[in-house]
């Protein structure tokens, strides 16, 4: 039973690591209109590891024994289809897949390393695609990269299989209808590009990293394969642009203090009572190595600017060590970039240790009209702890009350409420 | 362009007394040379045969289980290829790896439709 344990995990991790790249380099040679019958193959030689291991033990690569089962699996389905539309042969390399003379050679240079990291990280750029929306791009991701079943793709995003089921769905039939060949874009488009893949990988996290969670398994799970698909695209020289190292630095920053963010039960933490001995002082060194490297070329990413936050939180050895005077300043450039509402509220927070709630509340007056942030829970919050300093404990309940009422999460409502009950004792 | 077939004959002797890794090394190469030719557009399919199979005499009637070739004059298999000249498509043939490995190739023009 042990020994089926064992073997268990190792599938479950195997299939985390390895599933995306295999559906990759099969969406290659099958075609983008064939997607479900790579994930099947995939999924197929990944019953055959549990079947086999099983009674015959762990072989000694099991990684390799999963890409030639995945492989052979491949060309029974060519021979089979040679002659059918299923499968599109007409370019000159997949021509090439038509014959006994060549067929095994060919196979065996898709399945080549080089080409399996590249294949991976073509299709992240093809998820990605500004036509299809960021939610299905991070289901499709979650599913077809990241080896999750429709039911913890779910779980992910609080929603029913049904609804996952409807996005993979039209993004398959997007990528079905425009002929998609997934391909690393070129020199020109790369930095472009590469933002919107960036963009997906840090909702994902945050999906994880958000507190709405009360299954700490997910939140660790999604958490990890953000990480993952970002080092992914460190991992090859194209890719490895500055934005892609200063968020592969944010995340590491933001992982890092992942344990002392909530209680035992799920309760949160803010900042300035996080216990920081148990910060993860290894990841914050390594966010810190990768913060250097995306110091290069001439230009400042949100996630630069971000990652500087962090660090300076990482950084401080006590709350009151807080260096808010350049987290201000990040916080002015970031705005430089783009307006964005909230990142203007997060700016009032800062300015609230620096110089008080009645600047804070200035600074505030000028974003009262905001639809988004009218809709955001923390606007309502932070106005609550603003009246709260101020003395003015009535106006700072009904801050607090309307706050409650935005957020979905649990620990959110719990935080608000306990503050309440403290106003009124 | 018109359209030729390659036939490799003979050559399996020497490919039953090859290492599985040479005989996947050599199959690399007629992955390349076949390549080449696909990347010019000039490829149209091909397959290997077995070396057994059965004749049938003329009139139909009698049959003899085997080919009734010399070994070394057996069809092993064949690809179509697109050339403008015999002349071209023999330079092109001339790349095949078999030849290494004690194969002939005959190079034999299709018989065009629109004659």
């Amino acid at each position: 039973m042990e020994n089926h344990n064992h073997i268990n995990t190792t599938v479950n991790h195997l299939f985390r690591e390895e599933s995306g790249k295999m559906v990759a380099v099969l969406i290659k040679i099958f075609g983008a209109e064939n997607i479900e019958l790579a994930e099947d193959v995939v999924q197929d030689a990944l019953v055959k590891a549990l079947e086999t291991w099983k009674y015959r033990g762990m072989p000694d690569n099991p990684r390799a024994w999963l890409y030639r089962t995945a492989k052979n699996k491949a060309i029974d389905i060519i021979r089979r289809n040679k002659h059918s539309t299923l499968i599109d042969f007409s370019d000159p390399k997949k021509q090439l897949l038509t014959s006994n003379y060549t067929l095994n050679a060919t196979m065996n240079n898709y399945w080549q390393e080089n080409h399996i990291k590249d294949d991976f990280l073509a299709m992240m750029y093809a998820c990605c695609h500004p036509n299809i929306s960021q939610e299905n791009q991070i289901t499709f991701i979650l599913k077809s990269l990241c080896g999750f079943s429709t039911k913890e793709v779910a779980k992910s995003f609080l929603t029913s299989e049904d609804t996952i089921s409807k996005r993979l769905y039209r993004t398959k039939e997007y990528f079905r209808k425009h002929k998609i060949k997934p391909t690393i874009p070129g020199p020109d488009a790369i930095a472009t590009k590469t933002s919107t893949v960036l963009s997906a990988i840090y909702l994902l996290f945050n999906e994880g990293y958000n507190s709405t969670h009360a299954d700490q398994l997910i939140r660790k799970d999604l958490i990890e394969q953000a990480m993952l698909l970002c080092k992914s695209l460190l991992s090859s020289e194209r890719t490895q642009l500055p934005e892609v190292y200063a968020l592969m630095a944010l995340l590491c920053f933001h992982a890092a203090r992942i344990q002392s963010r909530t209680t035992p039960d799920g309760e949160l933490i803010l900042l300035h009572k996080q216990d920081r001995k148990i910060w993860d002082k290894a990841l914050i060194a390594k966010g810190e190595e990768y913060l250097n490297k995306a110091a290069f070329g001439n230009m400042i990413s949100t996630f630069h600017l971000e990652a500087a936050i962090a660090y300076e939180h990482c950084n401080a050895k006590k709350y009151q060590d807080t260096n808010w005077v350049s987290i201000l300043s990040y916080y002015d450039l970031l705005l430089k970039i783009g307006y964005d509402p909230i990142v203007f509220l997060n700016r009032c927070l800062v300015i609230l240790e620096l110089d008080g709630p009645v600047k804070a509340l200035e600074a505030l007056e000028r974003v009262k009209e905001n639809k988004v942030l009218q809709q955001y829970y923390v606007y309502h919050a932070t106005l609550g702890e603003i009246q709260q300093r101020l003395g003015d404990h009535a106006k700072a309940i009904t801050y607090y009350q309307t706050a409650i009422k935005l957020t979905q999460s649990k620990q959110e409502q719990k935080f608000l409420k306990d503050k309440i009950a403290k106003l009124l004792n | 362009m018109k359209q030729f077939m390659f036939l490799f004959k003979g050559g399996d002797e020497v490919w039953d007394n090859k290492s599985p890794e040479e005989q996947d090394i050599h199959m690399q190469h007629w992955q390349e040379w076949i390549g080449k030719i696909a990347e010019q557009e000039k490829y149209i399919g091909g397959e290997r045969l077995h070396p057994h199979g059965n004749t049938i005499h003329p009139g139909g009637v009698k049959v003899t289980d085997r080919p009734l070739t010399e070994a070394k004059e057996i069809v092993g298999g064949y690809i179509i290829v697109k050339a403008n000249t015999l002349e071209e498509a023999t330079e092109m043939a001339k790349g095949c790896p078999g030849l290494q490995w004690e194969s002939s190739l005959e190079v034999r023009e299709v018989w065009p439709m629109e004659d």
